[in-house]
């Protein structure tokens, strides 16, 4: 520990401590631009200069390291002179007009200038002009004149996007800041930058004039988008969210937002919003009322059950639901006499439901994750599921972490890979199974009851054995593609037992926001809220193989969300009704659903989020429901009134969070990834064929992102190609670019084929979840491509 | 045109002779025996180094720092990778001394880079080179080619089990790669941006490994220091200001060129070698270190000998020594723009005072120049340089202002004639 | 997008930093790119840097794009603006101007009848001012196409200089 003193307050910090770390932690502010604690010390924009007792020159605080005994004064003559003469280079060139800028009120230039500027610019010659600049449909770079050369984006995209895409180029006065021309910027947590920004250089894009900072509110709120549980700042002004940040939380995003984070807001005030009651007469849609709508719904199910028996309802939802709408569906299902309920949509595999114990999550702390020694990701795009938990892991790696992959492709993470696995879905197991073989082989006396021996170990599955194995902590991660793989229980299966031998932790990371939560809530057809036993039911795949005469869909459209999306609509054409609780009136809803009623989104309503890492985060709703739209908890209270059902006479979401989650247990007691012995198969399926690995885009993976405009603008949401290995292309006798046909059993469409050299030969990458490929089958099923017209 | 007295790297050096830089010529002139001698009785790290030292050898590159002491600074035992670097990204404006070195005698330096790899346990080097002196750069990569082929780099050098390996690096145009740490980005292929210090580039340099950076000129004395000793070198200048140095003269002489001289040497003398002022017009003003040393007047000059400490007290820098020598025909506003123009130019943008106080500065200079002065130009001039020098990371922002002060300073009443009558004072001529 | 005989002088200027800091080589791979343009372009927009080119250099030696460009743009002697087959630069720095080095720039100006910074209608030279040139002793100096220096520029040596360049 060293000793300093600040403005004459004596403290004591680690060794390796900033002067500008060191008066933080007293609370001492030392104006500062370029420094940000989560970037690299650039020290160059030069206001922190602060005096220090014996050197002859005021020395910049953020790059300065404490030395003992070291005195500092930031407010001395020296100190204040050097930082007003910095102030006055900043504004010589920088447009004073704060009025009309998109930063004004937010901008932290127009802040310190009121602290450190003169009143009058004693600059008389002509100021410098800087061309805008394009980076892409998120950040506006429009007016590059306000930039002030602090290079915080420079090092965000650098150091924690993980590649340089914004460069300052030119010399001196010259320099500009840019992306790479004719480039936009395209990592998937670009818009940090704006946030980063301390001037109106970079700005939002699609809120850019669209309101002033001073007219906003600010109300928490949390991410839906994916499993990491990220806190939000929701901006709302009359009734509307204007915008989204972050609110900074070191244990699950830091300061950061992902890009579907921050600007998926605005889908939420998109045209295909339902806004009120809707009933399908003779093929022809009609507003109505509430109360008509939801009688219709009654008798609707009653109609159903007594023709066809309960057992010929299912009950599909979504777990980007919250909470408290899941557990109310569960029950006013189950209630009402129907057992076919399930949250997990794009699953396959069910096959460990028996075996399952408890609520499946990460299985440690987000942090836990992040501080193993070693980490084996399986099934996983990882920057396109979690973009943050990918960016956190990248930093990982750089303090020594070893990142081990098995996955179809070796996808570039902008990052170091200790050893990657990459092989077709239907050899996964196998090859799991050569790490489990190699942990044996490492790990003296260690003997497992799966029959390991016809395995062949790989090299690579010996260096992520040995990694594993090596580490003083560990751990094992399934990703979305692994949790929607046909052999998914047995994956787990594999990690849980690598898991035992290593002491590695293993688990999932979730694919929703309420992934956890809807597992904790029992919208599960084996397992009741917090696991009570329940008559089971059908799972998500059964009821749609064998097409019920009814369904009830809460906040899913089943052609985006589903594993076999062509099933799926034939499920629901073929169903005699289909009652959709729904934020939107999609296209599918409206070809296929007989009502709709319109539900608020999570911005509209109270509700409680539980994320991958066990998180119980509850949040109020933002703005008031659009239109005729009411929480989706309230219009399931209501239908179970209606439905005669008793136990629905909740006053508020928290008296139904309370009855879920029994108030005071221990949440973090259900949670458990473990199976009870489940025998694994490792035979290589005949690899004749290929086989679809059908990713869900990262822009298409939720209702409200997909409506987003500004991310349906990005190179990422462009319509889908059919990508295969460049020698499966020559096999097939096509040209990149050429239209094919990809065929699925009945199923077809005609897209345009590329060439990814990251692939394994075998699979054709061909992503579901949107308008052009919902016509497809099952997302890791047979494929055939052949040349199109 | 390069003239030398002598010295201790042109020692025996004929620049007329067109093979004057091969290895033959070199070994010739008792060349590498200084190499030889030290591998040879295996000479231990420590003493190379004291010899380094008890040379008075500063480094020749502007700072003037002692070089065998910066040598000591070198973790010697640190196990990993560990460089030593050659700056010969000469850029200074009024320094041209170490192409010459490259072009008529560049086994000297490769010599000395080798010792001091031996000395500091480095086994790779690099010679970062201007980016304007192409034909040099491709020479030194042919005389490292001859070194290679005579076993003296490379692997197991002259059998002794030494490795070195050395490497030349092409800049292509930024003055400021010349700054130590600028060069050491440059050299790691991205912008020349001078880095923070500390840490110094003795513990983090190039690719983040201790690494040494010394003027080609300090490398090339280097090889006389061991064969002939450092007392030999100490006696040739004089006390705390060791050797000889090359100054470049340039300007409004008759016979402008390198001269190797002792330090010490009176400047009248080093005029007089460089054939007195141009058609016998009178001395003005000397900038006696290159563009970023402060100006002195003629008259002040004449009293001065040619060595670190006289120079820095009369208030100016022995720098590079690079002596740009004016006549009464030069206007100073006119001489002061054209520099500040230079820094404007060539500031490399990270540091806001720099990049923007040398725009302003120099604006403020040419509007002088161009007959808009105002009466407050002055004060403010001095103002915006002390809102700049000391703050920023490197020292090129205090380089802009040195002129600044020093032009404003000694010759002052030609900026108020200036600003007072819109026009020059002098009948300005450039040559 | 290079010829072989480039791609095999970049290869050589790789070589010379630690296997994994092929980084180091991308002012050389610039130069060689640049050079290769010179010689082969026909009019002044194929003598310059483009950013196909940058790209592919950034791609051949495993760098962001974003990051050659910088470097292309922050040294002066990449050609980022079309050029003429003959690149005349003057220093005009202090000690070259105080020998004929701002005079030198005026003749030649005067001579082709083009400004600083401007090409000659035929796209045969281009005029351009430069900074210290690390020559000021045989000023004045103007270096011609990046890599030949040429001293003592009188009036006289320029007309000789430049009936020669064809
Ligand atoms: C703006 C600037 C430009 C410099 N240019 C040069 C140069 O061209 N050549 C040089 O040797 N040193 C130059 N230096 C000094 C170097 O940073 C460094 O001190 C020197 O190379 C060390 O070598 P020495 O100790 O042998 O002098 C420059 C410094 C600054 C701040
Ligand atoms: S002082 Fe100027 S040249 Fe030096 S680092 Fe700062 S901006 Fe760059
Ligand atoms: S915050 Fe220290 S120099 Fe910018």
């Amino acid at each position: 520990m060293l000793e300093i003193e600040i403005d004459g307050k004596k403290l004591t910090v680690p060794q390796g401590s900033t002067v500008i770390e060191a008066a933080h932690s007293i609370g001492t502010y030392i104006p500062h631009f370029c420094y940000h604690k989560k970037l690299s010390i650039a020290a160059n924009c030069r206001m922190c200069l602060v005096e220090v007792e014996k050197a002859p020159k005021p020395l910049p605080a953020c790059a300065t390291p404490v030395t003992d005994g070291m005195k500092v004064h930031t407010n001395s003559d020296m100190a204040r002179n050097a930082q007003k003469g910095v102030m006055e280079f900043l504004l010589i060139n920088h447009p004073l007009d704060c009025p009309i800028c998109d930063q004004g009120g937010e901008c932290q230039l127009q802040d310190l200038a009121v602290g450190y500027g003169n009143s009058a610019s004693r600059y008389q010659e002509e100021k410098r002009v800087v061309v805008g600049k394009d980076m892409g449909p998120l950040i506006s770079a429009a007016e590059m004149t306000r930039c002030i050369h602090c290079t915080r984006c420079v090092r965000f995209t650098e150091e924690i996007g993980g590649f340089q895409e914004i460069g300052m180029a030119n010399r001196g006065e010259f320099s500009e800041i840019l992306p790479f021309l004719g480039k936009t910027v395209n990592s998937e947590i670009s818009g940090n930058v704006i946030d980063l920004c301390p001037v109106g250089a970079l700005t939002s894009k699609p809120f850019r004039y669209s309101a002033r900072p001073w007219e906003l509110s600010r109300r928490k709120s949390v991410s839906p988008h994916d499993g990491l549980g990220s806190n939000l700042i929701v901006q709302v002004r009359t009734g509307q969210v204007m915008r989204v940040l972050p609110l900074e939380n070191e244990a699950i995003n830091e300061c950061w937002l992902s890009d579907r984070d921050r600007f998926s807001y605005e889908g939420l005030n998109s045209e295909e919003r339902l806004r009120v009651p809707m009933i399908k007469h003779g093929g022809v849609w009609h507003e109505t009322d509430w109360q008509t709508a939801l009688e219709y719904v009654v008798k609707g199910l009653n109609g159903v059950s007594a023709d066809h028996g309960k057992d010929a309802i299912g009950v599909l939802a979504s777990p980007y639901s919250t909470l408290e709408e899941l557990y109310l569906v569960q029950k006013l299902a189950r209630a009402f006499g129907v057992n076919n309920i399930d949250h997990r949509l794009r699953r396959s595999d069910f096959r460990g439901d028996e075996a399952q114990q408890g609520v499946q999550w990460l299985g440690s702390t987000i942090l836990e994750l992040v501080s193993a020694k070693s980490v084996l990701l399986v099934g996983s795009t990882q920057r396109k599921e979690q973009p943050l938990l990918a960016a956190r892991l990248r930093q990982a790696v750089k303090k020594g972490t070893e990142l081990n992959v098995l996955h179809y492709a070796a996808d570039e993470l902008l990052t170091r890979v200790n050893a990657g696995i990459v092989l077709p879905p239907q050899a996964w197991v196998a090859a799991l199974g050569g790490v489990l073989k190699a942990v044996l082989g490492l790990k003296e006396g260690s003997t497992t009851t799966l029959d390991v021996s016809a395995i062949d170990v790989s090299e690579d599955a010996a260096r992520i054995a040995a990694s594993l194995v090596n580490a003083e902590s560990a751990a094992i991660v399934l990703g979305n593609v692994a949790q929607h793989h046909p052999d998914f229980s047995q994956l787990l299966m594999l990690a849980q037992e690598i898991g035992r031998l290593t002491g590695a932790r293993f688990g999932l990371t979730t694919e929703a926001g309420n992934s956890v939560g809807a597992e904790l809530a029992g919208a599960l057809p084996k397992r009741g809220p917090l696991g009570t036993t329940v008559t089971a039911g059908l799972n998500a795949r059964e009821m749609l193989a064998s097409p019920r005469k009814a369904y009830v869909l809460l906040n899913t459209e089943v052609e985006f969300d589903s594993y076999d999306s062509q099933q799926a609509v034939a499920a629901m054409k073929a169903a005699e009704t289909v009652i959709a609780l729904s934020a939107y009136k999609g296209q599918g809803l409206l070809d296929y659903a007989d009502v709709l009623l319109p539900i608020a989104p999570f911005t509209e309503t109270a509700g409680t989020f539980v994320s991958m890492e066990g998180r119980v985060q509850s949040f109020n709703g933002v703005v008031r429901p659009l239109g005729e739209a009411r929480p989706a908890w309230k219009v399931l209270r209501v239908l179970g009134n209606m439905l005669g059902l008793s136990g629905f006479a909740y006053d508020s979401v928290e008296e139904i969070r309370g009855e879920c989650l029994k108030a005071g247990t221990d949440v973090s007691a259900n949670l458990s990834n473990t199976l009870s012995s489940m025998p694994v198969d490792f035979s290589v399926a005949a690899t004749a064929g290929l086989i679809r690995a059908g990713e869900v885009p990262m822009y298409h993976a939720d209702a409200i992102c997909r409506r987003s405009p500004p991310l349906q603008l990005t190179a990422e949401a462009a319509a889908p190609r059919a990508y295969v290995h460049g020698s499966v292309l020559q096999q097939l006798g096509l040209e990149e670019g050429a239209a094919v046909v990809a065929v699925q059993g009945d199923s077809q469409v005609t897209l345009p084929v590329a060439v990814d050299n990251r692939l394994a030969a075998g699979v054709v990458r061909l992503a579901c979840a949107h308008p052009t490929t919902v016509a497809l089958g099952g997302l890791f099923d047979r494929i055939e491509l052949k040349r199109g017209a | 045109m390069a003239v030398f007295v002598k010295g201790v790297i042109f020692d025996g050096v004929d620049t007329t002779q067109p093979d004057c830089w091969r290895l033959a010529a070199y070994e010739a002139r008792g060349g590498y025996q200084a190499l030889r001698s030290i591998l040879q009785a295996q000479m231990p790290q420590e003493d190379v180094i004291a010899e380094v030292k008890n040379s008075g050898l500063r480094g020749r590159g502007g700072a003037g720092f002692p070089t065998g002491l910066k040598w000591s600074f070198m973790p010697r035992s640190f196990p990993g990778d560990k460089y030593v670097v050659c700056n010969t990204d000469e850029g200074e404006p009024g320094t041209f001394k170490d192409r010459d070195i490259l072009r008529y005698n560049p086994h000297a330096l490769i010599e000395g880079m080798i010792i001091a790899g031996y000395a500091m346990g480095t086994r790779v080097g690099y010679n970062y080179i201007h980016g304007e002196i192409f034909a040099e750069y491709e020479l030194f990569e042919a005389a490292l080619d001859e070194a290679r082929a005579a076993g003296y780099l490379g692997e197991n050098i002259l059998g002794t089990g030494f490795s070195f390996d050395l490497f030349a690096h092409h800049g292509y145009g930024a003055y400021i790669c010349g700054e130590e740490t600028a060069l050491l980005e440059s050299l790691e292929g991205k912008k020349g941006q001078p880095r923070f210090k500390p840490p110094f580039p003795a513990s983090f340099g190039l690719y983040g490994k201790p690494t040494t950076i010394n003027n080609t000129e300090s490398f090339a004395s280097v090889p006389f220091i061991i064969r002939d000793g450092a007392q030999k070198f100490l006696e040739a200048g004089k006390p705390n200001n060791g050797g000889t140095k090359l100054f470049s003269v340039s300007g409004h002489v008759n016979r402008p060129g390198n001269y190797e001289i002792p330090l010490g040497t009176p400047f009248s003398a080093l005029l007089e070698m460089a054939g007195g002022m141009k058609d016998g017009s009178r001395l003005k003003a000397v900038i006696p270190g290159g563009s970023s040393a402060p100006v002195l007047p003629g008259e002040v000059m004449m009293d001065l000998t040619m060595d670190y400490d006289s120079i820095s007290k009369a208030g100016s820098m022995l720098g590079s020594g690079a002596v740009i020598v004016m006549n009464d025909q030069v206007c100073m506003v006119k001489a002061l723009e054209r520099l500040a123009y230079f820094y404007h130019e060539e500031s490399c943008g990270q540091c806001t005072p720099c990049r923007e106080g040398t725009g302003w500065l120099y604006r403020v200079i040419h509007r002088i120049e161009n007959g808009q002065g105002r009466p407050e130009d002055l004060d403010l001039l001095n103002s915006v340089g002390n809102n700049m020098a000391g703050r920023t990371i490197c020292a090129l922002a205090d380089a802009a202002v040195f002129p600044v002060r020093s032009f404003t300073k000694h010759f002052r009443d030609e900026f108020e004639y200036h600003i007072e009558h819109r026009k020059c004072l002098v009948e300005h001529k450039w040559c | 997008m290079l010829t072989a005989e480039s791609l095999a002088l970049i290869d050589r200027e790789v070589a010379k930093y630690p296997a994994d800091q092929a980084r180091s080589a991308v002012m050389s791979a610039l130069r060689i790119a640049l050079e290769e343009r010179r010689q082969t372009g026909t009019v002044p927009e194929e003598r310059c840097l483009t950013t196909e080119v940058i790209e592919f250099v950034a791609n051949y030696l495993g760098i962001p794009p974003v990051a050659a460009y910088e470097v292309a743009t922050f040294y002066n002697m990449y050609d980022m603006k079309p050029v003429g087959k003959y690149k005349i630069t003057v220093c005009t720095n202090l000690p070259c101007a105080l020998r004929g080095g701002v005079d030198t720039a005026n003749y030649i100006s005067r001579k082709l009848g083009i400004g600083l910074g401007e090409t000659t209608p035929d796209g045969k030279f281009t005029l351009l001012e430069g900074e210290c040139m690390g020559a000021c002793g045989d000023a004045p100096v103007l270096l011609l196409n990046n890599h030949s220096m040429c001293s003592f520029m009188t009036p006289e040596a320029i007309d000789k200089k430049l009936a020669e360049l064809e």
